[in-house]
C-alpha cells in the first residue's frame, strides 16, 4: 500500500532535496513514522519532544485535514496523498519578555484560576491586582488577615510597616505569626509568612515607626494604604498623609466586641478628621492590652478591609466610601452609618488649613507611645520585701484592686475590692493594719493607695510592679497575663 | 547547506511595500509571504536567496493581533499557488513588530520552520524602523541573522 507524502519546501533540504516520498502505511502515523525513519532530521521539525505533531504542522489526506478525521490514526490506502502544509505563526513578545505585570505566567494562571474563571475578575482583573501596590500600616490583629488575603489574591506588591516584636500575647489573634516567631520583628515574620503563601508577589518589610518625617516618603510609592494600627496619633497621621497625597485609606478598627470599617481619603469622600475632628482624651480608650479583644474580631474586620481593598483595585461593586460599617459581634449585627465629607474639614474640606504633617502626639495630648501612668508618688514595697515580711510573720493585709475575672487567672490570696468599687467599700478595710495594695502591674494599685491616703489611711503601701513583678521576682508559678 | 552569513536580496520597492504594510496595520502585526528564488545548492552554497515579489496576507490572529500573527494552511496554499503562477516559490515570510524591536521572539522560535527567511520590520508609533531577516538554526535553538541586501538596478545606498 504505497502512500505518497508530499514534502513542503522548508523540509526538502532534510529529505535529500526530494519533494515527495512513498511509504507502505495503513495510517497517517505509519506514513510519518516511515518518513522520519528515513530522514531523521525531519523528526524535530515535525514532532515535539513528547512525540506529538507540532501545532504548526498540518497534515492532509487527499485534501482533508486529519484533525477532522482520526488525527494520526486516520487510515490510508494505496494511492492516497498525504500533504504536509506549514502554518506560519509568530509574534513580538511572550510573557518572559514583556514588562512584569502585563501578563500572567502559566503558574500564576493556575494559582489564581478561581479568580480567572469569574467573569467579574478574569485576566484583566488579575492583572490589575498584579500591578497594585498596597501598604499595610500595622501587622497585628488587623494586619494579619489583611496581609494573608491580599497576598493570596495576588496583589503584586505589599509593604508592611511595623516596628514591634512578636509577643506571646499576640498569638491569640495575630494569625500570621507562629509560636516560633515570638521575639522576631513583626514586619519580618509577616514578610516571611506572606512570601511563603505567595512567592510570586513582592513583599517589603519596613521595620520602622511611622512618623511625620517618613510617612509621605513611604506612602508615595503605593496606590492604597490600609490602616491597621492601634493608636490615635497614628490614625491621624495616616489619614493626613493619605489626604495630602490623594491616596485611599482603607480604615478598620476594633474594640472588644465591636468593629468599624470604612474608606477614607477618596476624592469626594470624607476623611478621618471629618468623623473625629478631635482625638479622645488620652487614656480614655483602652488598648487591646488594657481592654482586651476577642481574637477572631480583628480577623473579621481585617478581612472586610482586605475585601474592600481588592474591590478598589478591581473597580467593582460598591465600596465603603462614605459609609461607616459597624459590626457588633455579640449581636452578630452589621449596621451602617452615612459619613459625609465635612466641608469645613481642615484637611480635606474646601478651605484646607493643614497642608503638612504635624506632631500627632501633641495633637492627641500624649507624650510617648501610650498614655503615661499618673506619676503618683506613693509609698511602695517590692515583691521581695513583701515576701520577706510575710515570712517573718508581719501582720499585713493584702488588698487586690483588680477585677474578679483577673482574680480567677491568678491571685496572691488578697482581699478583692476592684478599684472602681473602693470608694464605697472602704469600710471593709481596717486602717490600724498595714495594707499592701496590688493590681496587675502596679498602676491601679498606686491610685488605690493614693485614694486611701487621702481618705486618712496612714499605713498603706503599693506593691511595685504588681502581680507581674511578683511572678518575676518571687514566685514564677504565678502565671503572667 | 547554509553558510554562516546568508544573504537575502530584495529590491527597495519590495522593502517599501513591507514597511507600508506594517504601518497600515499598526498597532497590529502584519504578515505576508516572500516569493522568490533560492539558487543556492550543495555546489554553490553562497549564492544569495532573492525576493522577487510579495504576497501580502491578512493576519488571522484577531484575538491578539498586537503581538501575534498567524498564517493558516489555506493562506500557505494560496501563497504557493501565487508563487507558482509567477514562476517563483515561497522562500519565506514577513511580519511586523509594533513598538517592539525587529528581533525574533521566543514565540517566533517555537513556531518557526527551517529554511524559510523570516523578515521582521519594527514599527514604532506608526513609523517603520529597522528591518532584519532571520533563519532558524538547524537544532531549533535560535536564529542566525541574514544580511539584507537591498539591491536595485542602479546602485544607491540601502
Amino acid at each position: 500500500m504505497a502512500v505518497k507524502v508530499l514534502i513542503p519546501t522548508p523540509l526538502r533540504p532534510h529529505a535529500g532535496g526530494k519533494a515527495a516520498a512513498e511509504f507502505s502505511a495503513k495510517t497517517v502515523a505509519e506514513a510519518l513514522h516511515g518518513l522520519t525513519t528515513e530522514y531523521a532530521e525531519l523528526k524535530k521539525h515535525l514532532f515535539t519532544n513528547e512525540g506529538k505533531l507540532r501545532s504548526f504542522v498540518n497534515v492532509y489526506v487527499n485534501g482533508e485535514d486529519i484533525r477532522y478525521l482520526a488525527q494520526e490514526n486516520t487510515p490510508t490506502k494505496d494511492g492516497d496523498i498525504i500533504n504536509i502544509i506549514p502554518s506560519i505563526a509568530g509574534g513580538s513578545y511572550t510573557s518572559t519578555q514583556s514588562t512584569p505585570g502585563e501578563t500572567l505566567s502559566n503558574e500564576e494562571i493556575l494559582r489564581y484560576s478561581r479568580h480567572l474563571i469569574m467573569p467579574e475578575v478574569g485576566m484583566d482583573g488579575q492583572l490589575k491586582l498584579k500591578k497594585a501596590k498596597v501598604l499595610l500600616i500595622g501587622t497585628g490583629g488587623l494586619g494579619a488577615p489583611l496581609g494573608l488575603y491580599l497576598a493570596a489574591a495576588g496583589v503584586g506588591k505589599l509593604g508592611l510597616v511595623d516596628f514591634d516584636v512578636v509577643d506571646f500575647t499576640n498569638l491569640q489573634r495575630q494569625v500570621t505569626f507562629g509560636t516560633s516567631d515570638v521575639g522576631k520583628p513583626k514586619s519580618e515574620a509577616a514578610r516571611a509568612r506572606l512570601s511563603n503563601l505567595n512567592p510570586d508577589i513582592e513583599v517589603e518589610a519596613f521595620e520602622t515607626k511611622l512618623t511625620s518625617e517618613n510617612a509621605l516618603e513611604l506612602f508615595k510609592d503605593f496606590d492604597i494604604i490600609v490602616d491597621g494600627t492601634d493608636n490615635f496619633p497614628t490614625r491621624y497621621l495616616v489619614n493626613d498623609a493619605c489626604v495630602l497625597l490623594g491616596k485611599p485609606n482603607v480604615y478598620g478598627s476594633i474594640f472588644r466586641f465591636e468593629g468599624q470599617i470604612t474608606i477614607f481619603g477618596m476624592p469626594q469622600g470624607p476623611c478621618y478628621r471629618c468623623l473625629y475632628p478631635e482625638p479622645p482624651p488620652p487614656g480614655l480608650v483602652p488598648s487591646c492590652a488594657e481592654g482586651g479583644v476577642l481574637g477572631v474580631l480583628p480577623g473579621i474586620v481585617g478581612s472586610v478591609q482586605a475585601m474592600e481593598t481588592i474591590k478598589l483595585i478591581l473597580g467593582s461593586g460598591r465600596n465603603l466610601t462614605g459609609r461607616l460599617l459597624l459590626f457588633d459581634a455579640l449581636e452578630m449585627e452589621f449596621r451602617e452609618f452615612k459619613l459625609r465629607k465635612n466641608p469645613n474639614c481642615p484637611i480635606c474640606g474646601e478651605h484646607r488649613t493643614i497642608d503638612k504633617l504635624i506632631d500627632y502626639y501633641e495633637f492627641c495630648g500624649v507624650r510617648g507611645e501610650e498614655a503615661p501612668a499618673p506619676d503618683l508618688k506613693v509609698p511602695e514595697i517590692t515583691p521581695k520585701e513583701l515576701k520577706a515580711r510575710q515570712d517573718r510573720g508581719d501582720e499585713l493585709f493584702v488588698l487586690d484592686v483588680r477585677e474578679p475575672h483577673e482574680y480567677q487567672i491568678c491571685n496572691l490570696k488578697g482581699h478583692l475590692i476592684p478599684l472602681g468599687e473602693l470608694p464605697r467599700r472602704v469600710h471593709e478595710l481596717d486602717s490600724s493594719v498595714e495594707i499592701v495594695a496590688h493590681c496587675r502591674s502596679g498602676k491601679r494599685s498606686a491610685e488605690a493607695v493614693d485614694f486611701l491616703r487621702k481618705a486618712g489611711f496612714r499605713k498603706v503601701l503599693n506593691l511595685k510592679g504588681g502581680i507581674l513583678a511578683w511572678s518575676d521576682e518571687v514566685d514564677a508559678s504565678i502565671p503572667k497575663y | 547547506m547554509m553558510s554562516s552569513t546568508d544573504k537575502l536580496r530584495i529590491a527597495p520597492e519590495l522593502v517599501e511595500t513591507i514597511r507600508q504594510h506594517g504601518v497600515a496595520t499598526y498597532p497590529h502585526e502584519c504578515c505576508g509571504a516572500l516569493l522568490g528564488r533560492d539558487s543556492s545548492s550543495e555546489a554553490e552554497p553562497s549564492l544569495p536567496r532573492e525576493i522577487m515579489d510579495l504576497f501580502p496576507l491578512v493576519n488571522r490572529r484577531d484575538d491578539s493581533p498586537h503581538n501575534r500573527f498567524s498564517v493558516t494552511p489555506r493562506d500557505v496554499i494560496d501563497a504557493d499557488r501565487a508563487a507558482e503562477e509567477r514562476g517563483l516559490e515561497v522562500v519565506g515570510w514577513y511580519h511586523s513588530h509594533p513598538d517592539h524591536p525587529a528581533r525574533p521572539s521566543e514565540y517566533d522560535r517555537e513556531h518557526a520552520w527551517p529554511w524559510y527567511s523570516y523578515i521582521i520590520v519594527s514599527v514604532r508609533q506608526r513609523v517603520s524602523d529597522e528591518m532584519t531577516s532571520w533563519r532558524l538554526k538547524e537544532d531549533r535553538s535560535g536564529y542566525t541573522q541574514e544580511v539584507l541586501e537591498i539591491h536595485e538596478k542602479a546602485p544607491t545606498h540601502p
